[in-house]
């Protein structure tokens, strides 16, 4: 049948609306928060335009707000995040799709989502009372060597940038590992034995899954990613709500989310308000950016390989 | 030789770190986990599940409206964010190499890095000022606008993953494209799906900052959509910000039955998709 | 797929049956956390002497309760902090303030070498929190303090991280006795503080405080009380050293009951006074002078009433100082006020 003729059959364009509708929402809806957010933050752009960006001080009395401290903490504690816990959740979801026995695979995944089912404000109160005097102690014993280095400069205080980054690398575990999880299991078994059947060990053929899975791969950390950035209650329980720019691990600091969290409800100038809100559009913003930088990731990924069979890495072992 | 040794030494190095990160990530559930037992069962008991916030000082005192309040925001959040996410994944996996989906796909990655409070905010601007009333209804469009990017980039990964043949092989015996979707290929990519569905469901009901700027908070019970209403959440919230040592277990008794309910549903849900695929399946 | 309708069909049944039963009479109020506890032990009171008054007051912060009142999307408000002539320009009517209750700030301490009181003075309580006085061993604690040992070690500001009625009370009452505090920090629920760490809450700035050895913070009168967390005693006006005490707190609303304005709007830190304690406050309630729902307004301003007079006897055993009879009754006269027909 000509192509144009399938196109237009009733039940395909119907398929094509329904689900489209639904997308739409989506998509409108998120541009409705940029939006609503550009709309009540328009005194705030008004009065410090760019200057937002690139300002440390943050004064609700005199009105004078800058962005730049809580910009800084937002993206070194997620970044932090994402480093610690991508390996783990990587290393989680390769035991359970491929080595874990099926008798320890259920309750393994089960135990891995527990984690994702303890609320934040869960993870902030554990956080407050565990967490931090551990942290606490593990500042107070750093070595005199280490200390002059300007990751570890400070006074023991135990809240402050390294807690803030543990307790979101233990929260964004789960979501990372039960996505990346779910896109192995789905890799095809022709897939791994093909590659088991060129000789390839299990690390290899392993890999191949995960090159096969890549997108989602990639997606699952963007997902875990995506979280940290937006999380709010536990991180401004353990983080020292300070706004200042430090590269040490020990310094409280500050985030996007959390002084949103913790001023929004007292603001009592509208200045004051749209300022907060116009953080919240900056985070957005932020987000976008780097789902940009991550989707030219994937596609400079895609790029390298195409030249080059997948099957080349396990031949080349095996000659 | 040599080369192979190293080969399959590097393969049991990796698996033994991979392993390693299993026991790692456990480490701190578990002591979370005791920490919220240790200081939440104590205080737990009949009356906690049955009684309404009382004040402080006199004895009992429960969290019972907090309970199905919770249920009941989730559930709305849920009945409006599952269809949305799985049709906006399937036609984002269906349609993939238009504009328009890499469109929604970028929005879905945007909006899950959106902090809850923000989305409060956007939810209070929509459905609590132009009625000038905090609902329940405006808690469940909340929690439902954070539920779908999970959903939808799930359900499309996994859809995508689904082998081409089968649903070749559907559309060959002559299925419509909606019936070839709707019933080889995503069936078939459920067990995924739903665990998108929980992660999320799980996700939001651990969520109190939208919470705070659309359902408010309830001392009484209620389950009207148009009013206030009282969340688990919230409520421990509230209370853990108390100077009351009262009410702080209580607190810590509010985030056990939560984590409890999270996991009961989450294990009825798995166990009902595991069902639901052997009969499908066949076997 | 039989289990699924059913179900399915039960939870739309419960969802509609809800909405149907729409709750009759809840008078929905949100505000300062601080009044929290006795609010919720007045409402549940007054709720059994009247059974079809239902309240529900949610402690969202005071900015939170202004804002919500404002656009009317409560039926009032409660703050710790008086609202300012803008904020009151911007609501969508005339706001009436009512102090309910009063309340007091004290400075907390964790020095473990200190087994006795401290005892602090307004200027070198700002010139602690402006960062400007870093270690326990300063002459000028030294010189409030005679016959203490003070260690040598670091003092370790504690403060509050997000907005609060409570950092507006310490605030207002450092402004009035350190002009540099007043240029440099000045007075609002949120500062952009020259020192220390923030913690989020009270328990939040108590626990960090507890834990930190050195550090000092501020948290209200009644959560130190009933956390049974040592104080220091501040010197007040007249010059006399005074810890918080309900009664020290009552003592302070005193002398502003005979110039008290028209509109309830005052700030009674630093108050005159031998007995009066200098980090006071009122909370207020806010309430529309024509509210939109008759039926609520008549049973808020029937609460009102109560809660000024009866009410009042709850205060002490929670930690709250009762208002000065003066105060009530020109409350009561501004009560008649609301429109309720």
């Amino acid at each position: 049948m000509p192509r144009s003729r399938i196109a237009v059959r009733p039940d395909e364009v119907l398929f094509r609306v329904g689900t489209g509708i639904f997308a739409s929402i989506l998509v409108v809806g998120v541009l409705a928060i940029g939006f609503e957010l550009y709309r009540q933050s328009r005194l705030s752009i008004h009065e410090f335009g760019w200057q937002f960006w690139q300002t440390d001080t943050w004064d609700p009395v005199s009105g004078q707000f800058g962005a730049r401290p809580f910009i800084w903490g937002t993206l070194y504690s997620s970044i932090l995040a994402i480093v610690i816990s991508t390996p783990i959740a990587l290393g989680i979801a390769i035991y359970i799709s491929e080595l874990a026995p099926a008798w320890l695979s259920t309750p393994l995944v089960f135990l891995t989502e527990l984690l994702a089912a303890i609320p934040s404000i869960v993870y902030g109160l554990w956080g407050v009372f565990v967490l931090v005097p551990a942290v606490r102690q593990l500042q107070a014993a750093t070595p005199a060597a280490l200390k002059s280095l300007p990751f570890f400069t400070g006074p023991p205080l135990g809240i402050g940038m390294l807690s803030a980054a543990l307790i979101l690398a233990i929260m964004i575990i789960p979501f990372s590992s039960s996505i990346a999880r779910e896109v192995l299991r789905a890799v095809p078994q022709a897939q791994r034995e093909g590659a088991y059947a060129l000789g390839a060990t299990r690390w290899e053929a392993i890999r191949m899954a995960l090159f096969y899975a890549r997108t989602g791969i990639v997606g699952a950390v963007m997902l875990g990613f995506g979280r940290a950035l937006g999380e709010t209650m536990a991180v401004t329980m353990v983080i020292g709500n300070t706004p200042r720019i430090s590269w040490s691990l020990f310094a409280p600091q500050h985030t996007m989310s959390a002084v949103i969290a913790n001023e929004f409800s007292e603001a009592t100038s509208d200045l004051y308000l749209h300022s907060l809100i116009e953080i919240g559009l900056v985070l957005f913003v932020i987000t976008l950016i780097i789902n940009v930088i991550s989707r030219l990731f994937i596609w400079s990924m895609g790029r390298q390989r195409r030249t080059r069979p997948r099957a080349e890495p396990v031949l080349k072992a095996a000659a | 030789m040599i080369r192979d040794r190293y080969r399959r030494l590097l393969s049991h190095v990796v698996m033994g770190l991979c392993g390693l990160a299993v026991l790692v990530a456990l480490v701190p559930l578990a002591l979370i986990l005791f920490y919220v037992l240790s200081q939440g069962l104590s205080s737990l008991n009949w009356s906690f599940l049955v009684d309404m916030p009382r004040p402080v000082g006199e004895p009992g005192g429960g969290m019972a409206n907090a309970i199905v309040g919770s249920l009941y925001v989730v559930a709305i959040g849920a009945l409006f964010a599952v269809p949305v996410g799985i049709m906006s994944g399937v036609y984002a996996a269906e349609y993939a190499g238009t504009r328009f989906a890499e469109a929604v796909r970028f929005a879905a990655d945007t909006l899950n890095g959106v902090p809850s409070i923000v989305i409060g905010v956007f939810a209070y601007g929509i459905a609590v000022l132009p009625f000038r009333q905090f609902s329940a209804m405006a808690g469940g469009v909340a929690l439902g606008i954070m539920m779908i990017p999970l959903i939808m980039r799930t359900t499309e990964e996994l859809l995508r993953l689904v082998p081409g043949s089968l649903k070749e092989g559907a559309l060959a015996l002559g299925a419509t494209r909606a019936r070839a979707v709707f019933t080889v290929v995503l069936p078939a990519a459920l067990p995924g799906i739903m665990t998108g569905v929980l992660l999320a469901l799980a996700r939001i009901s651990g969520e109190t900052a939208p919470l705070l700027f659309t359902a408010l908070n309830n001392q009484y019970f209620s389950t009207d959509l148009r009013q206030p209403i009282s969340t688990l959440t919230v409520q421990v919230y509230t209370y853990a910000n108390s100077p009351y040592e009262d009410w702080h277990r209580q607190a810590w008794a509010g985030a056990l039955v939560l984590v409890t309910i999270v996991l009961t549903c989450s294990l009825l849900a798995r166990a009902a998709t595991a069902r639901m695929s052997r009969l499908h399946r066949g076997a | 797929m039989k289990l699924w309708k059913r179900a399915s069909l039960a939870a739309g049944a419960v969802l509609v049956a809800g909405a149907a039963l729409s709750a009759q009479g809840i008078i929905n109020g949100a505000g300062a956390t601080f009044p929290n506890p006795i609010y919720q032990k007045w409402f549940a009171e007054y709720n059994k002497l009247h059974g079809d008054v239902r309240i529900n007051y949610q402690p969202v912060g005071s900015g939170g309760g202004i804002q919500q009142v404002s656009k009317r999307t409560v039926f009032f408000g409660a703050t710790d902090g008086p609202m300012t002539n803008e904020q009151l320009l911007a609501a969508d009517g005339k706001l009436l303030h009512f102090p309910t209750v009063l309340g007091g700030v004290v400075p907390i301490f964790n020095v473990p070498e200190v087994k006795s009181e401290l005892k602090f003075t307004g200027p070198l309580l700002a010139d602690i929190f402006l960062g400007k006085v870093t270690k326990w061993n300063d002459p000028a604690i030294a010189k409030v303090n005679a016959g203490v040992q003070l260690p040598a070690s670091d003092i370790v500001v504690v403060h509050r991280s997000e907005g609060s009625g409570t950092t507006y009370i310490f605030a207002d009452f450092l402004a009035k006795v350190s002009p540099e505090w007043k240029s440099k920090v000045g007075v609002n629920n949120a500062l952009n503080w020259p020192a220390g760490i923030g913690s989020k809450g009270s328990d939040g700035v108590t626990g960090q405080v507890k834990s930190t050895p050195g550090a000092i913070g501020y948290t209200e009168l009644t959560y130190a009380l009933t956390n049974k967390i040592a104080f220091g005693a501040v010197e007040n006006k007249a010059g006399k050293f005074v810890k918080a005490s309900t009664d020290s707190v009552t003592a302070a609303a005193a002398a502003a009951a005979t110039k008290m304005p028209a509109d309830f709007r005052v700030s009674i830190t630093n108050a005159e006074g031998d007995a009066a304690y200098p980090i006071a406050s009122f909370t207020w309630l806010l309430l529309y002078e024509s509210p939109a729902d008759k039926a609520q307004a008549k049973s808020m301003v029937g609460f009102m009433n109560w809660a000024l007079t009866d009410g009042q006897k709850f205060a002490p055993e929670m930690g709250y100082a009762p208002l000065p009879k003066a105060v009530v009754d020109l409350e009561l006269k501004a009560l008649e006020k609301i429109k309720t027909q």
